[in-house]
C-alpha cells in the first residue's frame, strides 16, 4: 500500500511511531498527483512547498499530513479563484479561519480543488476550469460543488479534503464519489475567509476516507470564531472520544423512500437494507410518510424544499456577488459564466415585487423555511436520528448538466430540507455497482449540533457495511 | 405570477450591472419562465401561521467592540496588491461623474 492510500488516523499513527515518514507521504501523493490530475482534473493549483511547510509541522495533532482545500476557501500562498475566471490568478490577502485552524493544528494545505464555479451546481462540470472526473469512473462526473475535494478523497491524491456545503454540496459528492463527507450544523464552523455563497446555508465541512477520520476532522476545524458572528459559543467536543459507542437503543426515523421519486429507485431498495444493518446493531427504525404540509409525525416533502432553496440561495448569492466589481482584485462583472449571471438575476427577482405584487417571493419562501424547521424539531423529539438516501441516484455521466437550469437541485434534493433547516448530516458509503464501480451515500441527519450522534451511527454503520 | 420577457431581464441585469448580449437575454428569460413553474409549489402550501426565519440557529444581535484589529488589518501594498489599476497608492476606479 502507498501512503497516499492511508487514511488520516491510520497516516497519524505510522508517522507518530516512525514506521513511514513525512517524506514518503509527499512522495507518494506527488506521485499520484502527477499521474492522475491531467485525467480527472481535481487540483487548480499545487502547493509546491507542501513538503517543507510539512516539515515544521511534525510535533502537531495533524503531522504535517496533506490536505486539499476547495478553491473557495482563501489561502494567502495559494490562487483562490472559486473556479471562475472573475478571480483568475488571485492570490488572497488573508487565510480563512478553516484553513488557518487546520494548519495550526499541523495540516497542510497541499493544492486547491476544482469546484463549480462560485459552488453554483452539484457536477463540478460548470468549473471554468473545465469538469472534474468522477475517480471510480471517468465517464461520470464526481458531484458538487465539492467535486474535486471529493474526487481527491477517492483518487487518494491527499489524505483528507474540505469542502462546503450550502446544500449538498459536501453529502452528495461524497456520495457520488464513495466517500465520506460531514456538513456540520450551520454555525459550527466559522465560514470566514471563505467565498460567500449562500451566507445563511453555507457550512464548511470535511471529505474523507473514514467516518473516524471525519470525526478528526471536525475537532479541528469547529468552533467559535470572533470574525463570523454566526458560529456558535457551543463548547467543541471530541468526537473522536465516544465514536464507537454504537447505535444500540436509537431510534432512526426513515425518510423520502415512500416518495413517488424515489420508492421504485435502487436507492430506495439500498435504505432498506440499511435500516435492516441498523436494526441488528440494536437501533429501533420506523419508516416516517412524506407529506404535502406539516404534519405531526411525518416528514415535509422536499419537493417545497427545491423551491424554498432556489430563491433563498440566488437572492444571498446576488447579494454577496455583488462585491466582485473588478475594482480592488479580480475581473469586472463580464466575466461571469452562464450560471453566476442566471443565479444573480434569479435572486434579484426573487428580492423584487415582479414576480408578485403584493409579498416578496424571498419573504414568503423563507416562510416555507420556518415549516422544515418546525417539522425537523418535532421529529426530533421522537427521533435521535434521521436517515434517507444522499442522492436520488448514482453519479450521472459527463455532461449531464447541460441546459438543465434545475439540475443541481434535483440531485440535491434530499439533502436540502436539512440544508435549509441548518441541522448537521453525514454522507457514508451505502452501495457499490460492480459494473460501474459507482456508489450511493446514506444520508444520517440530526438535530442541531448533534454531530457526535450521526458520527457514532455513521461509523457503526460503516464497520458492517464495508464496501470501500 | 407574472411572466418574465426580455425586457423585464434587461431591467433587472442592469440593476444588477450585469452586461448581457441579446441572445443571453432571451435565454435567461426562457429559463426564468421554467424555474418559476418549479418554485410555483411554494403557494401551494400554508405558512399564514408562521414567519420568515433568516437565521436559523436563533443567535441575535452578536456585536464586538469598535475597536481595530490588527490581526484583520492590511498593509496599504497588501490591499493593493491584487488591483490591475492604482495610482499613488490609491485604486483607481471609473469616473461617474461628468466633466462641465
Amino acid at each position: 500500500m502507498k501512503t497516499n492510500e492511508l487514511t488520516l488516523k491510520k497516516a497519524i499513527n505510522l508517522l507518530e511511531k516512525k514506521e513511514i515518514s513525512i517524506d514518503e507521504v509527499y512522495n507518494d501523493t506527488f506521485a499520484a498527483i502527477e499521474a492522475k490530475n491531467k485525467e480527472l482534473n481535481i487540483y487548480l493549483s499545487i502547493e509546491k512547498q507542501a513538503l517543507k511547510k510539512a516539515k515544521k509541522q511534525e510535533d502537531k495533532p495533524l503531522r504535517g499530513l496533506p490536505i486539499a482545500v476547495k478553491d473557495n476557501f482563501l489561502t494567502q500562498d495559494l490562487p483562490t479563484t472559486a473556479s471562475s475566471r472573475v478571480l483568475d490568478g488571485f492570490i488572497p490577502s488573508y487565510e480563512s479561519t478553516v484553513t488557518k485552524k487546520l494548519s495550526e493544528a499541523g495540516g497542510v494545505t497541499v493544492g486547491k480543488t476544482n469546484m463549480d464555479a462560485w459552488a453554483h451546481g452539484s457536477s463540478t462540470e460548470t468549473s471554468d476550469y473545465g469538469p472534474t472526473k468522477n475517480p471510480r469512473n471517468p465517464k461520470y462526473l464526481p458531484g458538487g460543488s465539492s467535486g474535486g475535494s471529493a474526487a481527491a478523497v477517492a483518487a487518494d491524491l491527499t489524505i483528507v479534503a474540505i469542502g462546503t456545503e450550502t446544500a449538498g454540496s459536501i453529502r452528495q459528492p461524497a456520495s457520488w464519489c464513495g466517500v465520506v463527507g460531514l456538513k456540520p450544523t450551520y454555525g459550527r464552523v466559522s465560514r470566514y475567509g471563505i467565498v460567500a455563497m449562500g451566507s445563511s446555508l453555507d457550512s464548511p465541512g470535511p471529505l474523507t476516507k473514514t467516518v473516524e477520520d471525519s470525526a478528526i476532522m471536525l475537532n479541528f476545524m469547529a468552533g467559535k470564531d470572533d470574525l463570523d458572528g454566526t458560529t456558535s459559543q457551543l463548547p467543541v467536543l471530541d468526537y473522536t472520544k465516544n465514536l464507537k459507542k454504537g447505535v444500540d437503543g436509537l431510534k432512526i426515523g426513515v425518510c423520502y423512500i415512500d416518495h413517488p421519486q424515489i420508492k421504485n429507485k435502487e436507492v430506495a431498495e439500498s435504505t432498506k437494507k440499511a435500516i435492516k444493518t441498523f436494526q441488528s446493531l440494536g437501533a429501533r427504525v420506523d419508516m416516517i410518510p412524506t407529506s404535502h404540509n406539516l404534519e405531526k409525525d411525518k416528514v415535509l416533502s422536499h419537493e417545497y424544499a427545491i423551491s424554498v432553496y432556489t430563491v433563498v440561495q440566488r437572492a444571498e448569492v446576488a447579494s454577496n456577488l455583488s462585491r466582485y466589481d473588478g475594482i480592488r482584485y479580480g475581473a469586472d462583472r463580464n466575466d461571469f459564466g452562464k450560471e453566476a449571471k442566471n443565479r444573480i438575476l434569479l435572486g434579484i427577482f426573487g428580492l423584487s415585487n415582479i414576480i408578485k405584487k403584493d409579498e416578496l417571493v424571498y419573504e414568503h419562501a423563507q416562510k416555507v423555511r420556518s415549516l422544515y424547521i418546525d417539522n425537523f424539531k418535532q421529529l426530533f423529539r421522537d427521533y435521535d436520528l434521521l436517515i434517507s438516501p444522499t442522492s436520488p441516484s448514482y453519479a450521472l455521466a459527463l455532461g449531464a448538466t447541460s441546459n438543465d437550469p434545475m439540475f443541481g437541485e434535483l440531485q440535491d434534493m434530499l439533502v436540502e430540507p436539512s440544508s435549509l433547516a441548518g441541522i448537521c448530516g453525514i454522507s457514508v458509503p451505502m452501495a457499490k455497482d460492480e459494473k460501474t464501480n459507482l456508489y450511493l451515500g446514506l444520508n444520517i441527519m440530526g438535530d442541531y449540533w448533534q454531530e457526535e450522534k450521526i458520527l457514532q451511527a455513521a461509523w457503526a454503520y460503516e464497520q458492517v457495511n464495508k464496501i470501500i | 405570477m407574472a411572466k418574465i420577457d426580455k425586457k423585464i431581464v434587461e431591467h433587472i441585469a442592469n440593476l444588477a450591472h450585469i452586461p448581457l448580449k441579446d441572445k443571453e437575454k432571451e435565454d435567461l428569460a426562457t429559463g426564468f419562465n421554467k424555474t418559476l413553474e418549479v418554485i410555483d409549489n411554494l403557494f401551494s402550501i400554508d405558512v399564514l401561521s408562521v414567519g420568515p426565519t433568516y437565521q436559523v440557529t436563533g443567535l441575535e444581535n452578536v456585536l464586538r467592540n469598535d475597536e481595530v484589529n490588527e490581526k484583520t488589518t492590511f498593509s496599504q501594498e497588501n490591499a493593493l496588491k491584487n488591483t490591475k489599476r492604482k495610482h499613488n497608492g490609491y485604486f483607481v476606479v471609473d469616473q461617474i461623474l461628468e466633466d462641465d
